[in-house]
């Protein structure tokens, strides 16, 4: 029985990619069989495969101590391949196709608005959030701020002004949290803030930020608002990582005083 | 051929994220800076002067088609892959701002959706992304 496991265990690690697909294609499926059966389609196929994803990568991370998820487990490696940067960007790209250059340029000053005031909001609720929970140093405060924007953008930050690692650990926790809450609560909130139009996707895309969250939670409300939402989402990293070192860490130190 | 369309949209992702990379630079971080959104408006303008002069016949158009219809399968391979052990035990501070800081997100979409609106750019454009 044991050698009968490891020969598949063995087909399935060397062909990680392939076993992926149909780990994946498994997962798709019985999600949109119970958003028929179960929630008489009240709840998006997508929304509930996002979360079944979440949930194994919980368990993976569980079983394995790894960083990565169900990607963690030797024979399932292919699933960091599938979700990985390179795939995710190829994908989102091709979304672009077939959408229409007038869209972009029409949204341009708000999408402009919603990046600067969600990078600056996201600093300033971290900040006063760690201030609140004991970190009262600038440095701290300015990297668990910017681990409220992305997080990518709190260990950039953390690292440029010499953070403590614990900070720069607790800055990444509330970007991943963040993602994660912005994949499962973004179908359930659209019809409250007006989420179904190309123009409100690309300010949503600007203020939240997260490249993950905003895939996640866009495909799961309407695919077709993913290239508004992610195309103002990728320059939000890069403007979190240009401000936070420099003007939020300077502003913040001009209020709290350097310690 | 499929691997014309798939071809030219790889051609669009390197090209914009060697191009972010670039402006990451040039403004001195250590970062991709809108990489893909570079990539995105390449393979718009690209794509639209193609079709415009009929070089993108059906078979080059699916070899688009086809990635971005297992979008949504990708996203769930990303899910699935994310560090949410790490998220859950982050502890009550990352949690707390993690909450706080989307509930003031979903918050302000509708109002900066207000600034510069006229009916007419409030219009529902549909595009032609494929369908799970």
């Amino acid at each position: 029985m044991n050698e009968f496991w490891q020969a598949i265990e063995s087909v399935m690690t060397k062909y990680s990619l392939v076993t992926a697909f149909a780990l994946v294609g498994i997962v798709v499926w019985l999600s949109y069989g119970v958003s028929q059966k179960v929630t008489r389609g009240r709840m998006h196929g997508s929304a509930i495969a996002i979360l079944i994803g979440l949930l194994l990568a919980y368990i993976g991370g569980i079983a394995t101590g790894g960083t990565k998820g169900l990607a963690d487990i030797e024979c399932l490696a292919g699933v960091g391949i599938m979700g990985g940067a390179m795939l995710r960007d190829l994908a989102i790209v091709g979304t672009a196709f077939g959408v229409r250059l007038e869209e972009f340029l029409k949204t341009g000053v708000s999408g402009i608005v919603s990046l600067l005031t969600g990078v600056l909001m996201s600093f300033l609720i971290g900040a006063i959030i760690a201030y609140v929970f004991g970190y009262r140093d600038p440095v701290s405060m300015t990297t668990i701020g910017g681990g409220a924007a992305t997080y990518i953008v709190g260990p950039v930050t953390g690292t440029a002004l010499g953070a403590s690692s614990e900070v720069i650990a607790l800055s990444v926790a509330a970007g991943l949290v963040k993602s994660i809450l912005v994949m499962t609560a973004t179908p359930f909130v659209a019809p409250l803030i007006g989420l179904d139009n190309p123009r409100s996707a690309l300010i949503f895309g600007g203020l939240m930020g997260t490249t993950s969250g905003v895939a996640g939670g866009l495909a799961a409300t309407d695919e077709r608002l993913v290239p508004y939402g992610a195309m103002t989402a990728t320059f939000y990293t890069g403007l979190g990582c240009l401000l936070g070192p420099s003007v939020v860490f300077i502003t913040l130190r001009s209020i709290v005083g350097a310690r | 051929m499929a691997i014309y369309g798939t071809a030219l949209l790889s051609l669009c992702l390197i090209s914009g994220l060697v191009i972010g990379k670039l402006i990451g630079l040039a403004i001195g971080i250590d970062a991709n800076v809108g990489g893909v959104g570079v990539a995105m408006l390449l393979m718009i303008l690209a794509a639209g002067k193609l079709q415009t002069k009929g070089l993108m016949p059906k078979p080059t158009e699916n070899g688009v088609l086809f990635w971005t219809s297992i979008y949504i399968p990708i996203v769930v391979a990303m899910a699935a892959s994310q560090n949410v052990r790490a998220a859950i035990n982050g502890g009550t501070l990352a949690i707390v701002v993690g909450v706080v800081v989307v509930i003031a997100s979903f918050a302000l979409v509708p109002l900066i959706s207000r600034i510069g609106t006229t009916p007419a750019s409030a219009s529902h454009t549909k595009s032609k992304g494929g369908d799970v």
